[in-house]
């Protein structure tokens, strides 16, 4: 399933804790997943599942929601599938403020692949593709979902599972486009050949040490932010939907949706 | 009618209630007739931000139950070879409609004939149909969404700028002469569903989200549970199986006309816009007393092989005039072999050949 150490088996159980805890039934649910190594959560889900094509996950998921809105659909993505091969749908589906949760786990590598590098690998850093050290800078994919007009969006850790978990549930019960990086950790390649941290409990040690509440991120000058994980929740709103949008437009043509 | 809209009128009518397209020329009276049309029917249509996008979206719809739809042209459906190959891997029933255009510009053309067949990754068959007419473009779409049920796999109906883009006169079916196709449900508990054990005819049943049943459906190789699985013998028999319940109906699903071929010499196989003069000059061969045979086909693939030789069990020349630089005449040698000279008859200038030209043609190879 899953290296040993790896953050996904976590952010799979906090998952299912959520979904637990809210007692939603799984039978209205559908997980869909690309391809690396978070994206093989929902393969391992007992629910209605897509997975195998990578970044498209959210195209699936417009399909899904314009014909059968009451299902409730929830993305399971890493760094690449989401904030490379995926930007596009990505950027889209929060413009159209589509009605999912997206969980995008952040390893800061291609892992599944042998350790390139990606979108959100650190500067400077190692990898099998930058063999004299990162020469770009990582994504900010929470800046970008809410400029793209996300109405949920948060960042946690494998560190704060607690935290991790009440988010979860707030994506889950939100409508709209919730989306939530998990900065996890890859003791297999990113620890070790980028960071130089094998042992898996230091790993999230580090993505401990290396959290700041955004209050805090918000009284310091931005070079001391470099590496650091700003973590809480940026946005809460609601505002209409893809969907709402499209029953406004069917009742004034008069016509009854064969959903509703 | 315009070509483009009979496409959309015969989705309709098929059950089509869900559409994803990306804009590209001469495609998009598609798109925008859809944007008009599936409000007044219950369905639904995005335009979504690429072809990618599109093809996916619509094979979300498709697993909830919902017949989908995109269409494009010819560029764009380099991109939606990755949503095929994933189509067929998970068997899914989607359509999709590639109004075929040249590289870089809008004239019309026979191109994509083989890439309609071969673009996807992977181990496949696929089902491509060929109208030639405003008429064809309405039951062939239909058609389309019937084999796509039937079969759970992609169906691409393989238009032209050509017809898309004529106006011609057609008959629109009574809802009461409409032969709608849907696909296989589930009839046992859920702790029972295998949803990839296929039936007798190699298709499985197919269920949808949000109903009792829980299925993945993944590109990876997966067992009959639908899990993600891999052993030499289980790969091996998944492929066979969707590559063969295609294959062995090929003369099931073959559709085609043919006109004097009984006794012809020379027969002319031709598809799509083209077969359009090439049945105007068989006719007036047979006029000038030359024993010429048409055979029309309305689908290329899976290959109609039987059609192909039973149409030219007398004949000594077959001819086959595309517009493109000559591609499905190596499949049409291929299937007739030895049988007879099989000679290709190019016409690459965007226009297809006049019936005096394939007349020509056909008194020069006598």
């Amino acid at each position: 399933m899953f290296c040993s150490g790896c953050g996904c088996g976590q952010i799979m159980n906090a998952l299912l804790f959520a979904i637990d805890e809210l007692k939603l039934d799984t039978k209205n649910m559908v997980a869909i997943g690309g391809v690396g190594c978070s994206s093989r959560i929902p393969a391992y889900l007992d629910m209605y599942a897509i997975h195998g094509v990578h970044g498209r996950s959210l195209a699936y998921a417009t399909g899904i929601k314009l014909t059968k809105p009451e299902l409730k659909v929830v993305v399971l993505t890493g760094d690449g599938d989401c904030g490379s091969i995926g930007g596009n749908h990505l950027i889209h589906a929060a413009r159209r403020n589509l009605d999912v949760t997206v969980i995008m786990v952040n390893n800061g590598v291609y892992a599944m692949t042998g350790g390139q590098a990606g979108p959100m690998t650190l500067g400077g850093v190692y990898t099998t593709t930058t063999p004299r050290g990162n020469l770009e800078k990582p994504f900010d994919l929470c800046k970008l979902v809410e400029t793209a007009g996300g109405t949920y969006v948060a960042r946690w850790t494998t560190a704060q599972p607690a935290a991790l978990i009440r988010a979860i549930k707030r994506a889950l019960l939100h409508r709209g486009f919730a989306f939530i990086e998990v900065a996890s950790q890859c003791p297999t390649i990113q620890g070790r050949y980028s960071l130089g941290i094998l042992d898996p409990v230091k790993n999230i040690e580090y993505l401990q040490q290396n959290s700041i509440t955004r209050e805090q991120a918000a009284k310091m000058v931005p070079e001391k932010l470099v590496g650091k994980i700003v973590v809480g929740k940026f946005v809460e709103k609601q505002l209409p939907t893809l969907e709402d949008s499209y029953r406004e437009m069917e009742n004034k043509i008069g016509h009854v949706s064969k959903q509703s | 009618m315009l070509g483009n809209h009979a496409i959309v009128e015969g989705a309709i009518a098929a059950g089509c209630r869900y559409f994803a397209g990306y804009p590209i020329t001469p495609a998009n009276e598609i798109s925008e007739w859809m944007a008009k049309r599936l409000p007044e029917v219950g369905g639904r249509f995005i335009q979504m931000e690429d072809e990618l996008a599109s093809i996916y979206s619509v094979c979300g719809a498709s697993l909830t139950g919902t017949k989908a739809m995109t269409a494009t042209a010819s560029a764009g459906y380099n991109y939606m070879q990755e949503g095929i190959e994933y189509a067929v891997a998970a068997e899914v029933p989607i359509v999709i409609v590639d109004v075929m255009r040249q590289r870089g510009d809008n004239y019309p053309t026979q191109s994509d004939v083989m890439q309609a067949r071969y673009g996807a990754a992977g181990d496949h068959e696929m089902i491509v149909l060929t109208p030639s007419s405003v008429q064809e473009l309405f039951d062939l779409t239909f058609e389309a969404f019937n084999l796509a049920e039937r079969f759970r796999n992609p169906v691409i109906v393989l238009s032209e700028a050509t017809i898309s883009l004529m106006h011609e006169g057609i008959r629109l079916p009574r809802p009461e002469e409409l032969r709608i196709v849907n696909r296989k449900k589930p009839n046992v508990p859920p702790d029972q569903f295998m949803p990839f054990r296929a039936e007798e005819d190699l298709i499985p049943p197919m269920s949808e989200f949000g109903d009792e049943y829980k299925v993945l459906y993944t590109l990876n190789p997966h067992d009959e549970s639908g899990r993600i699985a891999w052993t030499p013998e289980m790969y091996e028999s998944l492929y066979s199986r969707i590559t063969k319940k295609i294959a062995d109906k090929a003369d099931e699903i073959a559709m085609y006309d043919s006109e004097f071929t009984g006794d012809a010499e020379i027969v002319v196989i031709a598809y799509g816009s083209e077969a359009r003069g090439c049945v105007e000059a068989v006719r007036m061969a047979r006029k000038l007393g030359v024993k010429a045979g048409m055979l029309k086909l309305k689908n290329i693939w899976p290959v109609p092989e039987k059609a192909m030789k039973d149409s030219t069990l007398n004949a000594k020349k077959v001819l086959v005039p595309e517009v493109n630089t000559g591609r499905y005449f190596h499949v049409v040698r291929e299937t007739l072999g030895c049988r007879a000279e099989v000679i290709s008859v190019p016409k690459n200038q965007g226009r297809i050949h006049s019936p005096d030209e394939i007349l020509a043609e056909i008194r020069r190879v006598l």
